[in-house]
């Protein structure tokens, strides 16, 4: 494994690590087919989660219409420099995970587990800005969704409304960046077997896809929350 | 058609000593068997699992469907007799609360018509429920469909055949949900889950929030399986199948797996927000809190409208496989058929808004009654196109056949009487009745059942490898045609008459058309028990099936009945169209079985004339 120079990989070289081993499957007619097909199974994937996500933007709109007061007071309670330092935490992880397929791509397999572990850090960061700096201090000023809301200085009554949808949208979002990194991690620990390298990359593809998804539901929710008064 | 000249073998690293035998054969022991069954990652399997899983499904929604029909015989009734007491009639699902008097230590028992009304709420919810989460969405694709889309498309397996074993999983864990709730007393807020009656009725118990738990797991199940077919049919398809080489089975059911994909994370989305709503009342749903009821009615329908296609389209793809082999007759309109599929596909995703015609404006209303309209359109393609295919064929009467032009009778009355509802001003007068049941039950029973049936037995053959009995099936067939004629004709009558749906009770004249509505839901049972039992006995004792008994011309009918392991020996390469009857003598078939039709003469020029 240290034979290889990060740098300039001898592709040519066999070094017996074990994504040189790597065999499609038997109901494959090559390895291209194959990568191609988990990449356009991710990609109809992908398209599941922008229609699950839909939903949530559809139930802001019509509830934004309706009670336009209580969403304007709302988005004023949200800061909006957390908010921002979360998307750049988020931008920064969705180029270090492009940056991770590429590495597994030159077989420079160090910057595969540095790149993958800088986004884990992103990770991680998101959750710790979110719960300290936003949802436990609100929650314990009582902006809690709807009926457990219990905030004595609302100006509008339906701002609980407004608190439902805030909770629902940046919680099943965070449950999207759960599971985005409980996939990281997972190819985090096979790349430390060396699983992957040119001739397989395409879990840490997929997975990278699905991260960039996680990102990009955030570069919508962030104006839609934050930023429109 | 496409002829290629490919070496036949092109799957040298892999040896088939091995996998030779029936897909299904013994490991040794039963223990082996199940583990091998359980953890099977083969198409076939699954597909059989998924089989017996949906008929076990339609067997509990349709007891639950024959118990809301015995109710409506007598429906409940309290009067008061010349002596002054309280009576109660038709009680079918009360049988009285036993209540001891605390003073005397007397047990007497009581009646009231709430217990049975509540019962019978349960009832037709638990039946929608069912029917709809469980067995008629996943019914066609997940069955049929993951058993014989590979095999058609000359594949050895779909794309991502433990995605395809864990949406199975996904499966049997959603329907334990679904049965879980049941057995802890049952659902009455409809299947459609309406706000607030889903919001607020049985507000001490968890049975809702595990009802609409497993419907939206069962989402789950369902877009791994659309995931899964959409990237097998785009990347699998056997050396010199192009899109318009594919049967048009595949057709349907690409069609139905875009829908799955695109329209299930948006029930998705909906259930969530309503057991978010249920659990943390978030008040979205709750006009109280400044949510809106009728926005859980968009969502809902944005999905349930779509899904009605998921359940017809792969319908309509049996039946242009059924009519085309069994009368030997090239399919008529092969793209015009294909394109419709996808057109009924695309307009599905417009249509959602007629199921909430009087809570919307003028001009949405007016909007998506016009849309609806549209759907018209590519599904009379489709009919007049499958009644061309019949013109001159050489038309075999068996099982499969008749269930086809059951199905040609049958869905196109459904169809019809949707214009009717998709119409503002008569949906206002039928809306809600029971020409609405009848109506829907003529689509997805008349339609997707009956075809489903017919495809069973047509592809039973090739499935288990076993011969059904030709006669007790038509006898079935002929039972379930008259007994769902007899049962849901009736309906439309009613409906017009004034009859609501979702009612425990009526008024005395609608009693005589009830009563003959049952006795045709009895017909129905027995016409699906001789169907049971002519499939348990052709797995029995059923003679040998031979490979290619219809004489079809798709891939699956070049395997093996039933399949091998790998589904092929070669990997097949394709050298005719699917309907090529003119031209090609079926694979394993005599030409004296299945002569080639006599050739017109060519048409005489118009020099010769002269």
């Amino acid at each position: 494994m240290t034979a290889i120079n990060p740098e300039t990989p001898d592709l040519a070289k066999p070094s017996g690590m074990p994504w040189e081993s790597y065999t499609h499957g038997h109901h494959w007619r090559n390895a291209d087919d194959e990568f191609d097909a988990a990449k356009f199974g991710m990609w109809l994937f992908l398209s599941t989660e922008v229609l699950l996500f839909a939903g949530i933007f559809v139930a802001y709109a019509i509830l934004r219409m309706m009670h336009p007061q209580a969403f304007a007071n709302g988005s004023h309670y949200l800061d909006v420099r957390w908010g921002g330092l979360n998307t750049v935490v988020l931008l920064l992880s969705s180029w270090t995970v492009a940056m991770s397929v590429r590495c597994a791509q030159l077989n420079q397999q160090k910057w595969l587990r540095i790149n993958l572990i800088i986004t884990l850090i992103c990770a991680i960061l998101f959750f710790a800005i979110k719960l300290t700096f936003e949802y436990i201090p609100k929650w314990s000023e009582g902006k809690r969704p709807g009926a457990l809301f219990d905030y004595p200085y609302a100006s509008d009554p339906n701002e609980p409304l407004w608190w439902s949808v805030y909770y629902a949208a940046t919680g099943i979002h965070a449950l999207h960046v759960l599971i985005g990194a409980g996939l990281l991690t997972w190819v985090l620990v096979r790349s430390f077997k060396g699983k992957y390298g040119p001739k397989n990359y395409a879990m840490v593809e997929t997975s990278g896809l699905y991260w960039h998804l996680v990102d990009l539901i955030w570069i919508f929710l962030f104006p839609l929350l934050y930023l429109i008064h | 058609m496409t002829t290629m000249d490919r070496p036949n073998d092109l799957t040298g690293e892999h040896g088939h000593d091995h996998h030779d035998g029936p897909y299904y054969q013994t490991r040794g022991s039963l223990l082996a068997d199940v583990l091998n069954w359980a953890t099977t990652v083969d198409h076939k399997k699954i597909g059989v699992m998924y089989l017996f899983a949906v008929l076990f499904m339609f067997f509990l929604g349709g007891a639950a469907a024959l118990a809301v029909r015995y109710e409506l015989m007598a429906p409940p009734r309290q009067t008061i007799n010349a002596a002054g007491e309280t009576v109660y009639t038709g009680q079918v699902f009360n049988l009285g609360k036993t209540v001891v008097d605390p003073d005397t230590g007397a047990a007497k028992t009581e009646y009231s018509l709430d217990t049975g009304n509540n019962t019978y709420n349960r009832l037709f919810t638990l039946h929608g429920a069912i029917m709809v989460f469980m067995f008629i969405v996943p019914s066609i694709p997940a069955s049929l469909g993951n058993f014989f889309l590979p095999i058609m498309l000359g594949a050895k397996d779909v794309a991502f055949p433990r995605l395809n074993l864990l949406s199975w999983y996904i499966y049997v864990f959603g329907s334990i949900f679904g049965v879980l709730s049941i057995l802890l007393g049952g659902v009455d807020t409809g299947w459609t889950f309406y706000t607030p009656y889903s919001t607020t009725t049985d507000a001490e118990y968890m049975r809702v929030v595990f009802m609409v738990l497993a419907a939206f797991i069962l989402g789950f199940s369902s877009i791994l399986t659309g995931l899964n077919f959409i990237v097998t049919v785009h990347k699998l398809r056997a050396p010199g199948m192009g899109w318009f080489d594919m049967p048009l089975f595949i057709w349907a059911l690409y069609a139905t797996s875009i829908i799955q994909v695109l329209a299930t994370p948006v029930i998705g989305i909906t259930l969530l927000l309503l057991i978010f709503e249920r659990l943390f009342h978030i008040g979205i749903f709750d006009p109280g809190m400044g949510g809106d009821p009728v926005l859980y009615q968009h969502f809902f329908w944005f999905y349930s409208h779509p899904v009605v296609y998921v359940m017809i389209l792969p319908a309509m793809g049996i039946i242009s496989e059924l009519l085309s082999v069994h009368s030997r007759k090239p399919i008529f309109g092969y793209k015009a058929i294909a394109f419709s599929s996808l057109g009924i596909a695309a307009v599905s995703f417009l249509v959602w808004g007629h199921h909430m015609f009087t809570s919307m404006g003028e001009v949405a209303s007016a909007l998506f009654s016009a849309l609806t309209f549209l759907v018209a359109i590519p599904t009379a393609v489709k009919v007049f196109n499958w009644i061309a295919t019949l013109y001159k064929g050489s038309i075999a009467i068996n099982t499969p056949m008749l269930y086809a032009m059951s199905f040609l009778f049958l869905f196109s009355i459904g169809g019809l009487t949707g214009l009717p509802l998709g119409a503002l001003a008569t949906d206002l007068h039928l809306h809600d009745s029971y020409y609405v049941v009848a109506h829907f039950h003529y689509v997805m029973m008349g339609g997707t059942v009956i075809a489903m049936v017919g495809g069973i037995h047509h592809w039973w053959p090739k499935m288990f490898g076993r011969m059904y009995n030709e006669t007790w099936g038509i006898i079935g067939c002929i039972i379930v045609f008259i007994g769902f004629n007899v049962t849901f004709l009736t309906q439309f009558i009613l409906g017009t008459q004034g009859m609501p749906r979702r009612y425990a009770s009526y008024v005395d004249e609608f009693q005589t058309l009830h009563i003959i509505s049952t006795v045709g839901s009895w017909l129905l049972l027995l016409g699906f028990l001789i169907h049971l039992f002519n499939f348990i006995y052709s797995l029995i004792a059923g003679p040998k099936a031979p490979p290619n008994p219809w004489g079809g011309l798709t891939l699956e009918w070049e395997a093996e009945s039933p399949p091998i392991e790998h589904n092929f020996h070669h990997e097949p390469v394709l050298r005719h169209g699917p309907y090529d009857y003119e031209d090609v003598v079926p694979p394993h078939c005599d030409a004296d079985e299945f002569p080639l039709p006599p050739k017109p003469a060519p048409a005489p020029s118009p020099r010769v004339m002269k």
